[in-house]
């Protein structure tokens, strides 16, 4: 696949007042891949994309989109670039098909109607109203609005937020077919299993700069140092046995285990600490190193902490 | 699919390119069939003035005598027919105050002008579409209202057909900058609905809705004349039975019409 940049973002700033929603952000996105940007609520995500689509001006820095600027001209990206919303809803009353058509009249050379519907398997609800639609069946259309001006980039902001796991894992399957049409996908996501799963590459987006870029694995690579393992004990023990050792990074309670996180010798510097009180664990098993233990090494914070978790 | 709607007389938000933009025509179209969807919607902004009207005339006692001790012009007329012009102003404030804001709030809470403005089209199409949905609701409503008066209750034909289309297209202008304004700043739906009718009632107070024409007080008609709906109830009132050309009242409404299409572009907020 051609490596060339269809968008470089370079030391963007946006400050809201003496709030500070993006600080420094540069990146660059191939075309043809699926770009995520993650992070957690409130962490310039959304503003960033905002200044990317020419909704908002930015206070210092330079977007370009496909060779436009987005910040000087706006209207130049509005042809070529495809946006879904986030919390942007539809007249209740207007039909999937009637929806389409009217955003297709906007551009100067739009995608199939027909063709589109077929893509997201709205066929059977052409002439239903939205209103009348699952969520699911909601995000499709905002997708299919994104895609009927045949643009070259598509920005997808929080697209599965809300969705069922089953809603969510037909949209990720979507996205990878719109994909496959050769358009440019920008994914702005708080979930890191979501962005796992699609990106081939993404930036890691907290308080408003970029903590890591990369693709997930080799992201994930870096952490070689650092293990995950959960345990479940038969009598409770005190939190600060294991938060006191030096191998342990951080000790959270997932329903009935333990999730102990830290250094590559964690789990047997545990396991003697726990032999010392005489407890020996009833079952124990290490994790896969996700995204989220990624954030945490950049940021020392959780990322799921406060939003959401998958199921 | 049909277009039905067209797109002249219109003041355009923000003029850059072509005379209509890509899709301007259709999203009027669509504007309108969605409006048309909206039952409740519908029978107000269309249907409730000639209602209202017919009830009157048919309901409350007394509406049919006639007018005593009012001299020239009104001898000899129905006092119902001196509510007619009032009528017309409801048919004006009901589309301008309830139907436009509450559209353009819900918008905004939608998020509807957002998602537009990522598209060629920009967000002020919406506002050209229901200001054209607007003007196309008041030429059905009121004639409408002013065909039941005539046939039903024989209120005599216009003396200045002319000069009452200039009142009434004056009157719907300054009423409409009103709803722009509200429905610019309203953050929903039915914040906005809440405003539009809160100056709803005012207004038709001054319209002459409880006293018309002749029937106001005095005083009253002369702060009546200098509010937008007061002043397109009187020149409509003076063209339909005679009285002179009622320059004031003209000059009164297009000022308004001019300044609160100003203030409405200038405060209008897209999210």
């Amino acid at each position: 696949m051609a490596r060339t940049p269809v968008i470089e973002i370079t030391n963007l700033r946006k400050t809201y007042g003496t709030t500070v929603a993006v600080d420094d952000v540069s990146l660059h996105v191939d075309a043809g891949e699926i770009f995520g940007v993650l992070g957690p609520n409130g962490a310039g995500k959304t503003t960033t994309v905002e200044c990317l689509a020419g909704l908002r001006t930015a206070d210092a820095g330079s977007i370009r989109v496909l060779g436009h600027d987005p910040q000087r001209d706006p209207s130049s990206v509005r042809e070529v670039l495809g946006v879904q919303l986030q919390s942007s809803r539809l007249p209740g009353k207007i039909t999937v098909l009637e929806a389409l058509r009217l955003y297709a009249s906007f551009y100067s050379d739009p995608a199939d109607a027909e063709e589109l519907l077929d893509l997201l398997g709205l066929e059977a609800k052409r002439h239903t109203r939205f209103e009348a639609l699952s969520g699911g069946q909601q995000q499709r259309l905002s997708i299919a609005l994104a895609l009927i001006g045949n643009p070259r980039v598509a920005i997808l902001d929080e697209l599965t937020t809300g969705l069922d796991p089953q809603a969510r894992r037909d949209t990720w399957q979507l996205i990878e077919k719109v994909r496959d049409r050769g358009v440019t996908i920008v994914l702005v996501t708080h979930f890191m299993e979501e962005a796992e799963r699609l990106c081939d590459r993404l930036a890691i987006i907290d308080a408003g700069r970029i903590v890591a870029e990369g693709s997930p694995a080799a992201l994930i690579a870096d952490l070689e140092d650092r293990r995950t393992f959960r345990m479940r004990l038969s009598e409770p023990i005190d939190d600060d046995v294991l938060t006191s050792l030096a191998d342990v990074d951080r000790v959270c309670h997932v329903g009935n285990e333990i999730e102990v996180t830290g250094t590559r010798t964690v789990l047997p510097a545990a396991m003697l600490a726990l032999a010392e009180l005489d407890v020996v664990p009833d079952e124990i098993r290490t994790l896969n190193r996700t995204l989220d233990d990624v954030f945490v090494a950049r940021t020392g914070r959780d990322l799921t902490a406060d939003s959401e978790t998958l199921t | 699919m049909t277009t039905t709607a067209t797109t002249t007389d219109i003041p355009a938000a923000t003029g850059s390119r072509p005379l209509i933009a890509r899709g301007l025509l259709r999203l009027t179209g669509t504007e309108l069939r969605l409006f048309s969807r909206d039952v409740g919607t519908v029978f107000f902004a269309l249907v409730f003035p000639t209602v209202l009207l017919l009830g009157m005339g048919l309901v409350i006692p007394g509406m049919r005598d006639p007018v005593e001790g009012m001299g020239p012009p009104w001898e000899g007329m129905q006092v119902i027919h001196l509510f007619t012009p009032a009528l017309v102003s409801v048919a004006i404030a009901t589309v301008a105050l309830n139907t436009l804001p509450a559209y353009l709030a819900g918008y905004r809470e939608q998020g509807v002008f957002r998602r537009l403005s990522t598209t060629p089209m920009r967000p002020s199409g919406i506002l050209q579409a229901h200001l054209t949905i607007s003007v196309i609701s008041l030429l059905v409503a009121a004639p409408a209202a002013v065909l039941a008066a005539v046939v039903v209750f024989d209120v005599p034909l216009p003396q200045r057909p002319v000069v009452l289309a200039a009142a009434f297209l004056l009157g719907a202008g300054a009423m409409l900058g009103v709803g722009l304004i509200i429905g610019g700043l309203a953050p929903k739906a039915n914040v906005a609905s809440g405003i539009g009718m809160l100056v709803y009632f005012p207004m038709l107070f001054f319209a002459g809705l409880w006293t018309p024409g002749p029937l106001m007080p005095d005083t009253l008609q002369a702060i009546a004349g200098y509010t937008p709906l007061g002043a397109a109830s009187q020149a409509m009132s003076q063209a339909w039975f005679g009285g002179g050309v009622p320059a004031q009242q003209l000059a009164v409404l297009a000022a308004y019409g001019v300044v609160t299409f100003l203030i409405g572009a200038r405060t209008f907020r897209w999210s």
